[in-house]
């Protein structure tokens, strides 16, 4: 035993040279492998589980995963503003009550007004609701900013008066019931089998993003060797390329093995008139809009936190914010807008949540911040200030949300969840206080 | 400030003043600095020299007291307006951003745009290869962020930075307290260069011997006031010891408020 324990050990010291070496070679992030690896454990820890006690392994099945994308979506648009926040040493944690304000908000405008004035089902009512959301979220967002920046009030006072304030005007606002039905076109963009785009669509987003990875692997070397930098080796390009591309492909092959149940098929064969027996019809659901919908904001913010001025202020502030003030900055007007994206955002999260239910409920988001507090500093956002990453985020929501749809699978309640839910935030903030510690 | 009597004065501060709380940490301290001159300002720790500086490069409101750049009034409110009429700053706390690289450090608030209006990051590094290679050769660590590196290899970014952007007043708040002889070295030889370009530059440093050798003029502050001027040429390094001490104004030196009076 103790010979093997040596041997074990022995070995990966050896391994750990090369293994540093490739992180080098091929520029990735310890900390992403990290996650990765903690979202394998977990995937294939639920899916053991219910394996060995219930016989059927429901976790790593096409079904599972394409809901749990649809699930994380929410959490994850919005943990993308906080990686900002956190990053200027700041915290919302009013992010689940302008989701449920401005969701509420949208439905009083796609269900009491809007019908009123265009009629039932004009097909600018969900153009139109979306984007009153959006401005809503804005809206509060640039209040609590400027609460912030410009009278010096700490953000976590302004936010935790902003959860109450804002849950309480929800209550007012939707007086007290759930309002509902929202508009046909509108939960398309929750998902569902309606709310996906099938097959041939999933692939030419798939074949988009190969081509995208592909094309910013060769402009970054170009970069690079035009200006005489140091360059990756060809055999980590390489390496990049294939593993991205393959990724991709694999996850699109996954969202189309998901079909649409036999209750939709029917009744969609029944509409368009379709003589095959339906148990032979398989429709693929193929990429949910909201996960899409979530891609998106990902490429977006990651292009803005990298390539913008407004990014690089975003991170100054964070490592420094005297600093920051004295090479020019102007940092409040920075906060400002750091508060009033992360308002948006919510607004969005509103959009894919309210859609998703189908209605608005007036404790839609509660307990939304902490979720999406916890998947900020698992994807490796520090509360120091001036770290943190929106694809770390997005994976964070992602580890979190399996953390909860795998609760659910093995029949936690939720008082467990919760349990669970705030144990992982605080564990993750040790963990990442001792990684800094130690890389220092 | 014979030879200079005739030009206007690239930077004129007059009677400013300005309190934390009780203590008069400036307290009606005027200053003058030509084209192509460095005047140091020397004092005790505490004198009121990074603070007053600190006023004329925007990072903090005077409480009373002008400025005039090039003879003209000059509205200086934050660090923006103080670039704007060419006045860049070597803070003693050196105040670079710790968490991003070399290069985004000398362009912060002043990046460098593609087309496409996002980052040139490329083309920002590779000025700040060239400026770092002027300061210091040894220099190569581009990618990392500025936490990571010495106090001294920080000095040199936060130098770099203030000399990137062709100031025409340069400030350094002992620029070279963290640096080596070498490096040391090249500043005074930046210091020189700069003059020849008819850069101003006020010098804060304690290193007497240093002063002597890079400074056509001395200002000594204590307690926040303005004890006295000098010419290096006219005073001895003993003489100025004794305006920084004692608050004694020699003959060589035109006497400020804050001189000693003689009974
Ligand atoms: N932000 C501030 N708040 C309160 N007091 C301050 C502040 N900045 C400076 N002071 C006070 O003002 C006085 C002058 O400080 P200053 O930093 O200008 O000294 P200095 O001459 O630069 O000294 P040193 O040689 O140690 O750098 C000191 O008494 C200091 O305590
Ligand atoms: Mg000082």
């Amino acid at each position: 035993m103790n010979s093997l324990n040596n041997s074990v050990g022995a070995d990966k010291v050896e391994n750990e040279g090369i293994f540093t070496r490739f992180l080098r070679a091929t520029e990735i992030d310890a900390r992403l492998l990290g996650m990765i690896a903690a979202l394998i454990m977990i995937w294939v820890g639920f899916h053991l589980y219910g394996l060995l006690v219930n016989g059927f392994g429901a976790f790593l099945t096409p079904r599972n995963l394409w809901n749990l994308s649809v699930q994380t979506a929410s959490v994850a648009v919005m943990a993308t503003g906080m990686v900002l926040v956190i990053v200027t040493r700041h915290i919302d944690l009013s992010v689940g009550s302008i989701l449920g304000f401005s969701a509420t908000a949208m439905a009083i405008m796609q269900v009491w007004i809007l019908p009123e004035i265009l009629g039932l089902g004009h097909p600018l009512i969900w153009v139109i609701t979306v984007i009153f959301g959006l401005m809503v979220g804005c809206a509060i967002g640039a209040i609590h900013g400027y609460l912030i920046a410009y009278l010096g009030i700490p953000a976590f006072i302004v936010t935790l008066g902003g959860l109450l304030v804002w849950r309480g005007a929800t209550f007012l606002l939707a007086r007290g019931e759930t309002i509902a039905p929202v508009d046909a076109t509108f939960t398309k963009l929750g998902g569902g089998p309606y709310g996906a785009i099938g097959a041939t669509g999933s692939w030419i987003v798939g074949l988009l993003a190969c081509l995208a990875l592909l094309g910013l692997l060769w402009q970054g070397r170009r970069k690079r060797v035009q200006f005489n930098f140091p360059q990756r080796p060809i055999w980590a390009e390489t390496f990049l390329a294939i593993a991205g591309c393959a990724i991709i492909v694999g996850i699109v092959m996954l969202v189309n093995a998901y079909y649409w149940p036999k209750g939709i098929v029917r009744q969609y064969a029944e509409a368009n008139n379709i003589d095959t027996p339906v148990s032979e019809i398989f429709i693929s659901h193929g990429f949910a809009i909201p996960v899409l919908i979530m891609l998106a904001v990902g490429v977006m913010m990651t292009f803005l936190t990298t390539r913008t001025r407004f990014g690089r202020y975003v991170f100054a502030i964070g490592g420094n914010p005297e600093a920051a003030e004295l090479a020019g900055i102007k940092t409040r007007w920075v906060t400002v807008k750091i508060f009033a994206l992360m308002g948006t955002l919510c607004g969005l999260s509103a959009v894919i949540a309210s859609a998703r239910l189908g209605s608005a409920s007036i404790s839609l988001g509660t307990l939304d911040e902490l979720y999406v507090i916890a998947a900020a500093v698992i994807g490796g956002t520090s509360f120091a200030g001036g770290v943190g990453t929106i694809y770390g985020a997005i994976l964070g929501a992602l580890l979190m949300q399996s953390l909860q749809a795998g609760m659910v699978l093995i029949g936690f309640d939720a008082a467990m969840q919760q349990m669970v839910v705030g144990s992982v935030l605080v564990f993750a903030v040790w963990i990442d206080t001792m990684y800094r510690r130690r890389a220092k | 400030m014979s030879n200079s009597e005739n030009q206007t004065p690239l930077v004129e501060i007059k009677d400013l003043s300005i309190a934390f709380g009780g203590i008069k940490a400036v307290d009606h301290a005027s200053l003058d600095l030509f084209p192509g001159e460095v005047v140091a300002i020397l004092g005790h720790n505490g004198a009121g020299k990074s603070t007053l500086i600190k006023i004329l490069s925007g990072a903090y409101k005077r409480d009373g007291g002008e400025i005039f750049v090039n003879g003209e009034k000059a509205d200086i409110n934050n660090p923006r307006d103080a670039k704007k009429y060419g006045i860049e700053t070597i803070y003693q706390t050196l105040a670079v951003a710790d968490n991003v690289d070399a290069a985004a450090n000398l362009y912060l608030g002043r990046e460098i745009l593609t087309s496409y209006g996002t980052l040139d990051d490329t083309a920002m590094e590779a000025e700040a290869r060239k400026v770092m290679g002027r300061l210091n050769p040894n220099f190569q660590r581009f990618k990392e962020p500025v936490s990571k590196l010495s106090g001294g290899q920080r000095q040199s970014v936060a130098i770099a930075r203030a000399i990137l952007f062709n100031a025409k007043i340069l400030i350094m708040d002992e620029p070279t307290a963290a640096l080596g002889p070498q490096e040391t070295e090249q500043v005074g030889q930046l210091i020189h260069q700069l003059k020849k370009d008819g850069i101003g530059i006020f010098l804060i440093s304690h290193d007497i011997h240093d002063v002597f050798d890079l400074a056509d003029r001395v200002a000594v502050m204590k307690n926040g006031k303005m004890v006295g001027y000098a010419k290096t040429t006219d005073v001895t390094k003993d003489e100025v010891l004794g305006m920084i001490i004692l608050g004694k104004c020699p003959d060589g030196a035109i006497p400020g408020p804050g001189a000693m009076q003689e009974a």
